[in-house]
This record gives C-alpha cells, sequence and structure tokens, in this order.
C-alpha cells in the first residue's frame, strides 16, 4: 500500500494542478460550454414553419440581422438595463458606504450586510409578484394616495408598465452591487484616507479622488452581475409589464415557444456575443482582478 | 475593533452571501421544465402522463386509479412547455395532452405511435365533430381555421402524415372541447354585450386586456376588427402576411393608444386583472370566468353575435409504450370515455366526446344545466363540490349545441406562423 503511494506521489506532484482544476473543468465543459456549443449548432438549423429540421442554413442570422425588430429589442433591453444599472449602483454605493464607513461596530456591519441579504430567503419570483397588488390601480400604492387627496385618478403607469419592471428589479438586484462594493470599500486602508484629510483634501476630494476610484473593481463586478441579470430575465418583464414591454428575452421566449429553436438559438448566440462585449469591455476599462 | 480580523473575513462572507442571492435569482428564472423522476417499478403498471392544468387534476387522477387498479402519474405544465417536451422529450412521459393547434409541429417528429381506433371501446360513440361530418349537429357552423379533422386522422400506426376522415389511425384521441368567448364585468360596464367589435371600442380604452399568447391573441383581435367592420378576413384561423400586417398594425396603434391595459400569460393574470377592476372586457378561459365569480364578483362569459372561438385538446400516445402499459393506456383510454371522467369534467363546463356517456353519470338536472342550457333546478357545484349557481340561473352561452354548433374559429397554427411570431414580437417593443 505504502510502496504504491510512494510510487505515485511523483505522479501526483507533477499533475496536481491539473487534477486540482479537473472537476471545474469537466463541470464548466459540461454544463456551459457543451450547451453553448448545441445552442450554436442548431442555430443552423432549418425552421420549416412548425419544427426544426437538421441542416447547415444561414437564414436565422438573416432574419435577425435583416428585421428591424431586433434593434428595437437591444434598445428597448439597453435602455432598462441602463435605468436598473444607475439605481442599483447608486443605491448600492449608499447603503455599502454607510455599512463600511458610517456604522463603527464590526458586528453591525455584518448584522445589516446580513439584513440585506434576508428578502433573498424568499423566492424571487413571490417578491415579484407582491409588487402587483402595491401597484395596481386598486393597489395599496393608489389607495393610499387617493386616502389622503394627493391623487384624484389612480396612477396608472405605476402597474403594467416598464416603471413597475425597473422598480422590481432594482428591489431584487440592489444587493448584487452592495455585496462587491460593501467587498472593495471595506478594503480601503482607512490611513489612505487619513493621509488625504491631514494633507488638506476636503470630503468631497476624498471620495472622488479616493473612494470612488478604489471602488472601480466592485462597480465593475457589480455592473455585470446586474446588467447579466437583467438581460437574461424574462419573467418579470412579462408579468409587471403587463406582456407589454418587448426585449430580447421576450421575443426568444415567444419563439421557443412555438418550438422556433433555430431562431431562438440564433438569438441567443447574437444576446451571447453582446453580454461578452459588454463584460470584455467592463474588463478592459477596470481590473476586476486587483479586487481578488 | 479589530480591522486585521475584519478586512480578513469580509471577502469571503460577501463573496458567499453573493452566491447564495445568485442561485436564488437562478432558480427563479428558471420556471417550468420541471424533470419527471422515474421510480418505475416493473411489476407495477405506472402511466406517465403530462398534460395542462385544464384536465390533469389530483381528483381524477384518484378516480382513474381507483377504476382501472393502476397508477396513474400526472404532470402539470404550461401548454407551451408540454408542446416543447413532446416534441423533444418523447420517452419523459406515457401520454401527452397537447391543444389541437400544436399538433402540426409536434406529430410530425415521430415520436408518438397513432391510437387504433379498432382498440376503443366507445370510438363509434364519438361526436361527428372530430368524424366526416365534422359538426356537432348538422345546422352547426364549421369554423375557420384549422378544424380538428384536419390532423385527426394518420394512414397508419407509424406515419407521421395527416389524411382526410375517417381511418383506423388518430394521430390523438380527442378529449375535452370547449367554446371560448370574451369576459365581462357586468356590474362595471352596466349594458349588454353582443359583439366582438365592443373589444375594441374605444369606450374600454384602458380596461381591455387580451391575451399574450400571439396565434390566439391575434385570432381574438381579429373576430373584433372583422365585427366591427374593418376588414374581412378570407380565413380568420389562417391569414396572408397582408392580414397579418394590417391586424399587427392595428394593435400596434391600440397599444400605442393604451387601449388595453395588459396583455396576460396566465390563467391567475387573467383572474387578477378581472376581480381587482383594472379589466372590464377581456379575453379568457372559461375556468377564470368560474374563479372570478367563486370570488362574489359578478363575470359574465359574453355570448357574442359572431359565435366563438373553440379548442380542443386530446392524448398523444408515445411511441415507446408498449406491451402490458400499452394495454393499460387504452383501457385507460376507455374509462376516460366511459362517463365518469366526462361528468366531472362537465361541471368544469368542457365537453368530452362522448355525451352519451357522460350523460349516463350525470343527474339530469346538471345534465340540463351544462349540456341542454336550462336553468338550474338545484344549486350547481364545481367538481370540487363548492356551490356555482343558485337555482335559477342558467349558463352563459346556453347549450352545448348553442356554444359548440356557432364556432366562429378554431384555435389554429397559421400556415404564415413563423411571420405571426415575428410580426408579434415586433409589436411587444413597438
Amino acid at each position: 500500500m505504502n510502496a504504491a503511494v510512494s510510487a505515485l506521489t511523483p505522479y501526483l506532484k507533477r499533475y496536481s494542478s491539473a487534477l486540482q482544476v479537473t472537476p471545474l473543468s469537466v463541470v464548466l465543459l459540461l454544463f456551459l460550454v457543451g450547451p453553448v456549443i448545441v445552442i450554436l449548432i442548431f442555430s443552423f438549423y432549418i425552421f420549416n414553419g412548425f419544427f426544426m429540421e437538421p441542416g447547415f442554413v444561414t437564414d436565422n442570422y438573416e432574419g435577425i440581422f435583416t428585421s428591424f425588430n431586433t434593434l428595437e429589442a437591444y434598445l428597448a433591453t439597453f435602455k432598462i438595463a441602463a435605468i436598473t444599472w444607475a439605481v442599483t449602483l447608486v443605491f448600492g454605493f449608499i447603503l455599502s458606504y454607510y455599512f463600511v464607513f458610517d456604522i463603527i461596530a464590526f458586528r453591525w456591519k455584518i448584522f445589516l450586510f446580513l439584513l440585506s441579504v434576508v428578502p433573498f430567503w424568499t423566492s424571487g419570483v413571490v417578491r415579484m409578484i407582491s409588487w402587483i397588488p402595491f401597484l395596481g390601480k386598486e393597489g395599496l400604492l393608489n389607495r393610499a394616495l387617493q386616502g389622503i387627496g394627493v391623487i384624484d385618478d389612480p396612477l396608472e403607469f405605476l402597474l403594467f408598465s416598464e416603471f413597475a419592471v425597473i422598480v422590481s428589479y432594482v428591489h431584487m438586484y440592489t444587493l448584487f452591487m452592495v455585496a462587491p462594493l460593501f467587498n472593495v470599500m471595506a478594503k480601503i486602508d482607512r490611513s489612505l484616507i487619513e493621509a488625504a484629510r491631514d494633507s488638506g483634501a476636503s470630503a468631497i476630494q476624498i471620495f472622488f479622488n479616493i473612494i470612488v476610484p478604489l471602488c472601480k473593481p466592485g462597480i465593475a463586478i457589480g455592473t455585470i452581475f446586474v446588467v447579466a441579470l437583467v438581460m437574461g430575465d424574462f419573467v418579470s418583464i412579462r408579468v409587471l409589464s403587463g406582456g407589454q414591454a418587448g426585449t430580447v428575452l421576450m421575443s426568444m421566449r415567444n419563439q421557443v415557444d412555438v418550438l422556433q429553436y433555430p431562431f431562438a438559438c440564433a438569438s441567443a448566440v447574437l444576446l451571447l456575443i453582446v453580454l461578452l462585449m459588454i463584460v470584455g469591455g467592463i474588463m478592459s476599462v477596470v481590473d476586476v482582478r486587483k479586487q481578488l | 475593533m479589530n480591522k486585521s480580523r475584519s478586512t480578513k473575513l469580509l471577502p469571503s462572507i460577501t463573496r458567499r452571501s453573493a452566491l447564495k442571492g445568485g442561485a436564488a435569482a437562478v432558480a427563479a428564472t428558471a420556471l417550468g421544465g420541471f424533470p419527471t423522476i422515474w421510480a418505475q417499478d416493473i411489476e407495477d403498471i405506472e402511466i406517465h402522463m403530462l398534460g395542462s392544468a385544464v384536465s390533469h387534476i389530483k381528483e381524477l387522477e384518484l378516480m382513474a386509479e381507483e377504476a382501472l387498479g393502476f397508477q396513474i402519474l400526472q404532470t402539470v405544465v404550461d401548454f407551451a412547455t408540454l408542446g416543447q417536451r413532446a416534441a423533444t422529450q418523447p420517452r419523459s412521459f406515457d401520454t401527452v395532452e397537447p391543444a389541437y393547434q400544436q399538433i402540426n409541429a409536434i406529430w410530425p417528429t415521430g415520436n408518438f405511435q397513432a391510437v387504433d381506433t379498432t382498440k376503443l371501446a366507445y370510438w363509434d360513440q364519438a361526436i361527428g365533430l372530430y368524424k366526416k361530418e365534422g359538426k356537432i349537429w348538422p345546422d352547426a357552423w364549421y369554423g375557420q381555421g384549422q378544424h380538428p379533422t384536419q390532423v385527426q386522422y394518420t394512414s397508419a400506426i407509424d406515419s407521421r402524415d395527416f389524411v382526410e376522415p375517417e381511418t383506423q389511425w388518430l394521430t390523438m384521441i380527442p378529449t375535452n372541447h370547449n367554446a371560448d368567448t370574451l369576459g365581462i364585468r357586468p356590474d362595471l360596464i352596466g349594458r349588454p354585450i353582443t359583439s366582438w367589435a365592443e373589444f375594441i371600442n374605444p369606450e374600454f380604452e384602458g380596461r381591455a386586456a387580451l391575451q399574450n399568447f400571439p396565434q390566439i391573441g391575434l385570432m381574438d383581435l381579429a373576430m373584433a376588427i372583422e365585427a366591427q367592420g374593418m376588414m374581412t378576413y378570407g380565413n380568420k384561423g389562417n391569414m396572408t402576411r397582408d392580414e397579418i400586417d394590417t391586424t399587427i398594425d392595428f394593435l400596434i396603434e391600440l397599444k400605442q393608444k393604451g387601449h388595453f391595459r395588459a396583455f396576460w400569460g396566465t390563467f391567475s393574470e387573467s383572474v387578477n386583472l378581472m376581480l381587482s377592476g383594472e379589466v372590464v372586457i377581456q379575453s379568457m378561459w372559461s375556468p377564470a370566468v368560474t374563479a372570478v365569480r367563486s370570488q362574489g364578483v359578478p363575470c359574465i362569459y359574453s355570448d357574442l353575435d359572431e359565435g366563438y372561438r373553440s379548442w380542443g385538446i386530446g392524448f398523444l400516445l408515445s411511441k415507446f409504450v408498449e406491451g402490458k402499459k400499452l394495454g393499460a393506456v387504452y383501457d385507460f383510454f376507455d374509462w376516460y370515455y366511459s362517463g365518469p371522467a366526462g361528468a366531472f369534467f362537465a361541471r368544469q363546463g368542457y365537453y368530452m366526446p362522448t355525451p352519451e356517456q357522460t350523460k349516463q353519470h350525470l343527474p339530469a338536472d346538471e345534465w340540463d344545466f351544462w349540456f341542454e342550457g336550462k336553468p338550474a333546478v338545484n344549486e350547481i357545484k364545481d367538481p370540487f363540490g363548492n356551490v356555482m349557481e343558485k337555482p335559477g340561473a342558467v349558463r352563459d352561452g346556453g347549450s352545448w349545441k348553442n356554444r359548440m354548433g356557432r364556432v366562429a374559429i378554431w384555435n389554429s397554427t397559421m400556415a404564415e406562423n413563423a411571420y405571426v411570431i415575428q410580426r408579434w414580437n415586433e409589436f411587444l417593443t413597438a
């Protein structure tokens, strides 16, 4: 037994790093690379009006690039993603800043941070749907506003609108901004701030010249989370827009529902490329690895 | 405060919680497509049935198990998921129950075996709707769009084609059918609604809702457009590109005017829209009307002059079912046609293809209410025993002959289906 182990030892040593990355590589190959390849293959299949047939045609891509709808859908998606990103960034920044710099006791920091995780103990679908009775024409908010006499007629834009969709996104995704920002802010060396203050920097100068630049990796990671989640959602958008918003994922969902897999796959490939470009863009501006 | 400790602990905590949150978000978006767990004992026959909430109901499963003695395992998914599973995972079920308009896409995949009518005990009793006549009674309307008989028959047990009625082989065994129309809130409208044209009447701006299913949503709208006199379609169930363009352009115009409050995608959304009063006139499915009424809110399933938009569903049989299990499935089909199931669904407002058998299992007063359109003598209860109607009430639309005899259009998949989806997506982004 011992002899066998000692005979193996040099091999284990030589290949130890290869062995260590094997599990992750296998998982990624099976569940990420594999499906993407399948999607890529299907995106060249033929759709005969009812179902797909094996083949190699570029019709699906031509359809996407010649349809005016593609541009519209991407613009609509970018608009929603951008607004959600901006709002979650502001909220996330304020929250993290408060946790890290305003709360002195370590225990309170952790407690408040965990508190912001509590909503995740309930299902995302429930949290999303619960906006309906709140924002509806006969909902809590409208009733309350009418009750105190601020408005006469219910505000209809509150529900089944882009507004409702963005509200729910902000509600669900702000934490994805908070977490990385909290992480980078906590690592800012306080002596830097003290040194700046000693050298006569104002609070605003400290904020923009020290804190914000040091938070960049956190902002980058939060942005990737939020943008990917918003661009990958088709549930909230359908339910809270009352089916009136058209995003890239909604188009894809409609195609999948009627078995138009080739079109949907081609759209998915395009979306993947767009998302990779966004992530690549962020990575080229900010060195995310600095944070790790 | 211990600073070094804080910087050491924090990254791990944040990373873990971010992962946790990520998992929750993934779970939230991955709706549908539940895996079926196979726990099949070779000795005990177990039939795996994939279907929609329309018909795959626990109470019915128990009734069937008691009558037949083998296990029945129902899985409920929405119609879109059902179509996808039928087309791509034929080993994940023994029977699947799609709607007729889905058959064009899934039958030709070759995942199924035809149903042999000679092995069905009650097929000779099945109504003319599914046979050569194509109608439930001689003066009934045939209806535009894809009539069930156009996809009902095939040439052999293993063929993938559709042939004229009647042959020995069924692509699928028909089960429930019904007629859909617009649901309204009579208390909030205050006058009778008798035409589909009311659906696009500016009077209901911001208080109407359309179902967000491209094919049938388009048909509801076409019914309204034609009733209003804007244009006449060659065939509303199989529109030309020009007709699709005109209809969608009009829909975009309506959307931009804010005519529709919402475009609903699930049964419960339609119920909530009606209950809350957000909407007073909308596309609706009949159990949704029942659900609204059972909350004490008035809701009428309007009997409109231009007729109904009808649908049918039926069982497809996976080609992998064989031997003892195949026999059991045929036993199940016979039981399904023999009456108890028909009576169960009658109380839900649906119709089975063997009304004579249904009649034998339904008390006379209930038969008169559900099928003859007569006023209720006693309280009318739903399949679960809840009181639905008081004595004296009459079913909306009345008798089976009136409702299924005035089919204006069948739920269909149009030849230009791909174009419909493309334009529908444009409407969504408009």
